[in-house]
């Protein structure tokens, strides 16, 4: 080993064992944790569907009550939308996105592990919580009044509404470390025009996190005001006005399901460019329809209240602007098919759950346009036609990907193939399974089946497609077995993988498997779209320019400019600590006691203070030192 | 395989510090501006959307008294010009006037936020009389919580000035916090037309 790798390792180095794990501050560890912790969610989750499928499966079933049922539907769209979806993707952004612009670690890394502990905390709250029979009983959307203190007594809503404060707090950071990372650690000479795709609509869905997630913050904090202190935002009588949970909510809402989507798209480019073994086909469109994508998500909430009695010409309005949004979604699906028709494709598991994607998302996306018309809107409104259709958007448009994503990182990640054999059957029965459950949904919602009902009467023609659906969910359930045994055995003793197994071009791809601590030994440089391709048949490139001077004996980094990634300066980041993770308990304590007692806030405040201070307190790293000093 | 690594230059000369958009930091504390921003805009939207559901405005209420919100404002604007000095007295790595900048931004800052103490008292609704008090109250507590946060930033940034070693970062750090303060005093602009004009020009 040579002695610049030795000082390099010691470095970057995290504390031995147990204490090394609660204070890394290392990307790469920090999102591992992460990606489990919203796959033992997505878990969760998934076994409340089940729980809930089973109780349809047959007309006026007596397995779970009313009461349970409204518990176990809020939390399994809370847990799937605010535990699972933003988080993984965030999650694998935060593996991925350091490695493919070429630095060492991510912007801000003790606000990264405090993001994580933070929403580790609130996601372990809320279950205990329904544990405690006091989970979410309003819906994943919390609609007043039914999420009053009229309707919904009790600590019920106020633990759902502080969940989404937890979860929200942990998002905007990882956002703001993400729009950081991209902005000024890309490699020198990664100019805008050569950023990899996955890259580009991480960016776009940080700014959209940062542009959504506050008002779905400011509407929890007066839905909890209203319930605590007695403000009168959603009381009608004193001036307030429910609607108005339903503006912010869904201002919030409908870029919630590009934050989910958008990264996907950014996966689907990186397994499709790397599989068909040719450049993506027009990539500046590509980044245009992502930028697209992202402003006008914020210009079709108001598609989700066309039940509400909103003017007409308001309406069409949405109407229109939810069907434009439908160009550069379908833009990039063509230019995807473009690539792969016109390079020599691989259909290794990461492009079966792309193509998977093709076909369910073009079915949600179809379904979508018939629910972004006003009079079908309003026949189907509430039914299980909607479940069905934004389950084809989210798990067709975003899990399919997010799966492909994983048997195509995860040997990077562990250094360790997922097992191919596995992959296949796994994903077969995932999508066999997800239309069994899913197609037969839209049948119910247009006889008129309306979603969130915990039985229904015989004799209404639903009991066959019910009972269908709750076949697939099992046949789901055992595909996601399979992944888990897949990903066990794979970490046991999986085929050790090579740096670059499926000759990518990106420079995540330029280190080994899994990556050192430190990611790169010298800075790359990059002098192309593609780093680590010689041409545009995917041969791979056997030099990597480097740059030298980025000292090794503590963890420095190189700084370039926002545009065109020109070298800037040296940066030093912090070193492992402890005092995220306090901050994130003393934040905690705030957070649940604020839910009992309003002056919670304020004495809440004082250690939150401290420990932030101490976590702020200049560093080692804080000094600046010339290269020779 | 194994690829060649080849050193095609060295960045050694380059500072370990910088200022403004090619640092880390204030990506960040712009990050962190958007979010608050955004939250400011979405709050005034629901003052306004608020006001559609009533015939007069504020309901059953005078318009806020404008004496002590106009003092903190004036005050608060006032604040701008050792907030300017200061940043350029960082961004020049002059260490005695940073410290005593940001001596007198933290003075200044405890100053501002007794004259809202003030203006709180002076308000003339409660935040659980009507949806107008509610979102009146929730705008004025936004801001004061983001005025405690950067005055306590500054605070603890001149107790690091006074004790420790400051080099570039450090620097960078103190120019950072003069830029979230231009924030907090311009949000606060806007905020003072809504709440205390809005129920005068309507």
């Amino acid at each position: 080993m040579s002695a610049r790798v030795d000082l390099l390792e010691r470095s970057w180095a995290d504390r031995p064992g147990f204490i090394g794990w609660v204070t890394t501050v290392d990307h790469k560890r920090v999102a591992r944790r992460y990606i489990a912790t919203a796959l033992v969610f997505f878990v969760l989750a998934g076994v409340l569907a089940l729980v809930m499928r089973t109780q349809l499966g047959m007309s006026e079933n007596r397995l779970i009550g009313p009461d349970q049922y409204n518990q176990m539907f809020s939390m399994h769209g809370s847990a799937m939308m605010f535990l699972f979806a933003v988080p993984i993707m965030e999650a694998v952004a935060v593996y991925v996105v350091p490695l493919m612009v070429g630095t060492r670690n991510i912007s801000f890394p003790r606000l990264n592990a405090f993001s994580y502990w933070i929403y580790l905390f609130g996601g372990v709250m809320i279950f205990i919580a329904f544990v405690l029979d006091i989970g979410p009983e309003a819906g994943w959307t919390g609609y007043v009044p039914l999420s009053s203190s009229d309707f919904s007594p009790g600590k019920r809503t106020d633990f759902w509404a502080q969940m989404i404060t937890f979860t929200e707090v942990a998002a905007l950071c990882v956002a703001v470390e993400i729009v950081a990372t991209v902005m000024t650690m890309r490699a020198p000479g990664m100019t805008l025009s050569r950023i990899p795709l996955f890259v580009w609509s991480m960016l776009v869905t940080s700014f959209m996190v940062i542009f959504a997630m506050p008002a779905v913050m400011l509407a929890s904090s007066f839905l909890i005001t209203d319930r605590l202190v007695g403000t009168q935002f959603y009381n009608a009588a004193e001036g307030g006005d429910p609607l108005l949970w339903q503006h912010l909510f869904w201002f919030f809402g409908h870029p919630e399901v590009y934050i989910i989507f958008m990264p996907a798209l950014g996966m689907i480019s990186s397994i499709v460019e790397t599989f068909s073994r040719r450049p993506i086909f027009a990539y500046t469109p590509m980044v245009m329809a992502l930028v697209a994508t992202g402003f006008l998500a914020f210009g079709l909430w108001v598609h989700h209240m066309f039940a509400t009695g909103l003017p007409p010409m308001g309406n069409s309005f949405y109407t229109a602007a939810s069907m434009m949004i439908a160009v550069p979604s379908g833009l990039q699906i063509f230019c995807w098919i473009a690539t792969i028709a016109t390079g020599r494709p691989r259909f290794a598991v990461p492009m079966l759950f792309v193509m998977g994607f093709f076909a369910l998302f073009v079915l949600g996306g179809l379904t979508g346009v018939m629910l972004a018309s006003v009079p079908l809107d309003l026949q189907v409104h509430d039914t299980y036609f909607v479940v069905a259709h934004f389950h084809y958007v989210l798990i067709g448009g975003a899990v399919f990907p997010l799966m492909g994503a994983l048997y195509f990182w995860f040997p990077k990640m562990t250094g360790r193939m997922l097992g191919e054999t596995l992959g296949r059957w796994q994903f077969w029965l995932f999508f066999i399974g997800f239309n069994v459950t899913f197609f037969p949904m839209h049948l119910l919602g247009l006889m008129g089946m309306p979603r969130r009902v915990y039985t229904y009467q015989a004799g209404l023609g639903w009991d066959l497609p019910n009972l269908v659906a709750t076949l697939g969910s099992y046949l789901m359930a055992i595909s996601v077995l399979v992944l888990v045994f897949n990903l066990w055995r794979s970490v046991r003793r999986g085929e050790p993988a090579p740096d670059d197994p499926w000759g990518a071009p990106d420079l995540l791809w330029a280190t080994t498997s899994p990556p050192p601590s430190y990611n790169f030994e010298r800075m790359p440089v990059v002098t192309g779209r593609h780093p680590l391709w010689v041409n545009a048949d995917g041969d791979p490139r056997i030099d990597l320019p480097v740059l030298d001077g980025v000292r090794d004996d503590r963890r420095e980094v190189l700084l370039s400019t926002p545009v065109d990634a020109i070298p800037v300066c040296r940066w030093a980041l912090p070193d492992p600590s402890i005092w995220p993770l306090w901050s994130a308990l003393a934040l905690t304590v705030l957070f649940v006691w604020s839910i009992f007692d309003q002056w919670g806030v304020v004495w809440g405040a004082i250690p939150a203070a401290i420990t932030f201070t101490i976590w702020f307190w200049p560093k080692r790293s804080d000094v600046s030192l010339r290269s020779d000093e | 395989m194994k690829r060649q690594m080849q050193s095609v230059g060295d960045v050694a000369g380059l500072d370990d510090h910088a200022f403004g958009s090619g640092t880390i930091s204030w990506w960040g504390v712009t990050g962190f501006m958007l979010i608050e921003g955004m939250a400011f805009v979405l709050a005034i939207g629901t003052y306004y959307y608020l006001l559609h559901n009533e015939v007069q405005w504020p309901p059953s209420s005078d318009p806020p008294p404008l004496f002590w919100g106009t003092v903190f404002t004036v005050a608060l604007v006032a604040t701008e010009v050792p907030n300017f000095w200061i940043a350029r007295m960082a961004k020049a790595q002059r260490l005695q006037p940073v410290r005593w900048g940001l001596t007198l931004m933290t003075v200044l800052g405890v100053g501002v936020l007794v004259l809202r103490a003030v203006e709180m008292d002076a308000m003339n609704v409660r935040w659980d009389r009507t949806a107008y008090g509610s979102i009146v109250w929730t705008l004025i507590a936004l801001h004061t919580f983001h005025a405690i946060t950067d005055v306590f930033d500054s605070g603890v940034l001149t107790v690091l000035s006074w004790t420790k070693r400051m080099s570039g970062r450090k620097f960078s750090d103190v120019s950072d916090n003069a830029m979230y303060w231009h924030f907090i005093v311009w949000s606060w602009v806007g905020l003072y037309v809504v709440i205390y004009w809005t129920p005068r020009w309507l």
